[in-house]
């Protein structure tokens, strides 16, 4: 392993290109510290906006007017106004609101840091998405399915968790995953807030080394192979999960 | 060739196929119709524009209940910046109608390209639009910020490149991406009948394509580019991370000109919030409008 590092070494001393989080461990540190960090985002913010999603449509069916009235605006809001703004607005505009704590050296700290702001923006903006997605997909449950459901006794949340979200998950399936890529796409916001996230990570990497087309055309390639992965991957499962006949 | 062959075309498209086994009276699950696209319940009343403005009203007044009465009222300073962020939103917007035209234009012809005949150029417009899709918009955004020269020179002439128009040419280049997918996905949703059809008349590929074809892809790719549209116009603030002037940028100097003064941060947020909420929710109502309007009965 240490040869093929020592390889780019090589390249940089002969033709200029320099790749120092192949060939400096410390830049290769940061850069694979980075890359976990956006799947750590990606991840939590797939598990929130899911949560957001599942529970935000079953309040939408809620008998109570200003329930469903407060989730609709909730989704008008965060899908009509830009997703780094509403970053902004969580990170600077709420975390200068709430109270600090202190940090064990004298000093303050607010209470959610940067990653934290950043899952909630953008499992918030997520969510509001997986909404209209999670109530399309229960749409499509017919009728007289969960009026069966409701003939055997089942409650409401019953019949949403046993009866209509496992059918309507398949149907929203393709949905969701073209969701999740634009999330991992939107990760790339943190950086605005100092997320230390694989772009955060490759823009001090070439301020170190003053290597910004080797990165950027580095960044681009990561990323694409990155979501195209993940692409293929949900075309699998979405194809394994198809309901026979159906589609 | 239209509407009523269409519809006629498309049902004997699912006599063939398995679809047949759902029309009968109690089906396992109902296929899902046009009608009920995601944003089908979502015919908003204006008052949901009014929560966003509550919301900047409340915490201008939240914040200012909890600030020193000696200095300028958060709204007296949120109307003296005012013109200069309207004016930033309006920098805004001409990025916006700037990127979407170049998008549209390439991604119309990269759109083409995926469904040309020749193989070698089908598979070239299909890398770059997948590879143009799959790229964070910040990332391409950096990308062309950095990699693109301030000036360029033709023959004696020097052709300055400012950073908007770097960051026109960054934010062109997914648009084009998503329009060519808009495109392809389009001219393949039409039943291969049309083609069919039109083959059957001696219509060249040519003919069929710009007479027969595009025009009824016309009204199916309108509610997506419109969609596109919006999502380009709330990329726009991305172009500050990169340090154009627009409206993220100028909030910000705004906010360090008073002193950085943190009780002004909520107001000064959620007015942007506000202003793309006033532009973006117009053009989402009449994109769900145009779906409505445009839905396929089969």
């Amino acid at each position: 392993m240490d040869s093929f590092y020592e390889w780019f070494k090589i390249l940089y001393d002969d033709t200029g290109i320099n790749l120092p989080f192949l060939y400096d461990s410390y830049d290769r540190g940061r850069m694979f510290d980075g890359f976990l960090m956006t799947i750590k985002l990606s991840v939590l913010c797939l598990v929130f906006s899911v949560i957001i999603g599942a529970v935000g449509a079953w309040l939408q069916n809620s008998p109570f007017k200003w329930t469903r009235r407060f989730v609709n605006g909730y989704i008008q809001i965060f899908r009509n106004t830009p997703p780094l703004v509403q970053m902004y607005f969580f990170y600077f505009a709420i975390g200068a609101l709430l109270p600090k704590i202190d940090n064990g050296y004298g000093g303050e700290m607010p209470i959610l840091g940067g990653f934290a702001w950043a899952v909630i923006s953008l499992s918030f903006f997520a969510g509001a998405f997986n909404v209209e997605i999670f109530r399309s997909g229960i749409e499509a449950v017919p009728k007289s399915t969960v009026e069966a459901a409701e003939a055997l006794g089942f409650s409401r949340l019953q019949i949403y968790k046993d009866i209509t979200l496992p059918l309507a998950f398949r149907v929203m399936l393709p949905a969701l995953n073209n969701n999740l890529v634009n999330l991992v796409k939107t990760t790339t916001l943190a950086y605005a807030i100092a997320v230390p996230e694989m772009l955060y990570e490759a823009n001090q990497i070439w301020s170190d080394n003053v290597n910004v087309t080797e990165m950027m055309i580095f960044m681009l390639l990561a990323y694409f192979l990155l979501v195209g992965i993940l692409v293929w991957g949900m075309n699998r499962w979405e194809r394994s999960m198809k309901i026979p006949g159906y589609g | 060739m239209k509407s009523a062959d269409h519809k006629a075309e498309y049902q004997s498209n699912f006599q063939g196929g398995q679809k047949v086994a759902y029309q009968t009276d109690m089906p396992v699950m109902m296929t899902p119709s046009p009608k009920a696209g995601p944003s089908f319940r979502f015919s908003l009343k204006p008052w949901h524009g009014f929560v966003i403005a509550m919301a900047c009203i409340i915490s201008s007044g939240i914040a200012y209940a909890v600030t020193d009465k000696a200095e300028a009222s958060i709204f007296e300073v949120l109307v003296r910046w005012m013109p200069l962020l309207l004016e930033g939103f309006v920098f805004n917007l001409v990025i916006s109608v700037c990127a979407m035209g170049i998008g549209t234009f390439v991604g119309a012809g990269l759109g083409l390209g995926q469904i040309s005949l020749n193989p070698l150029l089908r598979k070239f417009s299909w890398a770059i639009t997948q590879f143009f899709r799959n790229s964070p918009w910040l990332v391409l955004l950096f990308f062309s910020m950095f990699l693109l020269p301030f000036e360029f020179k033709v023959g004696d002439m020097t052709i300055p490149l400012p950073d908007w128009v770097k960051a026109i040419i960054g934010l062109s280049l997914p648009v084009m991406a998503n329009v060519s997918e808009i495109v392809r996905g389009a001219v393949q949703s039409l039943p291969s009948g049309q083609w069919e059809a039109a083959e059957s008349l001696a219509y060249t590929r040519r003919q069929t394509l710009w007479l027969v074809i595009l025009p009824q892809c016309v009204k199916r790719m309108l509610p997506p580019w419109m969609n596109l549209y919006a999502i380009l116009t709330m990329a726009t603030v991305l172009a500050s991370i990169v340090g154009v002037s627009e409206v993220m940028t100028l909030t910000g100097q705004a906010l360090a000109a008073e002193g950085g003064r943190t009780d002004l941060l909520a107001p000064f947020y959620s007015f942007i919030l506000l202003l793309f909420f006033v532009y973006c929710y117009p053009i989402s109502r009449w994109t769900v409008h145009l779906e409505k309007k445009f839905a396929v009965i089969n």
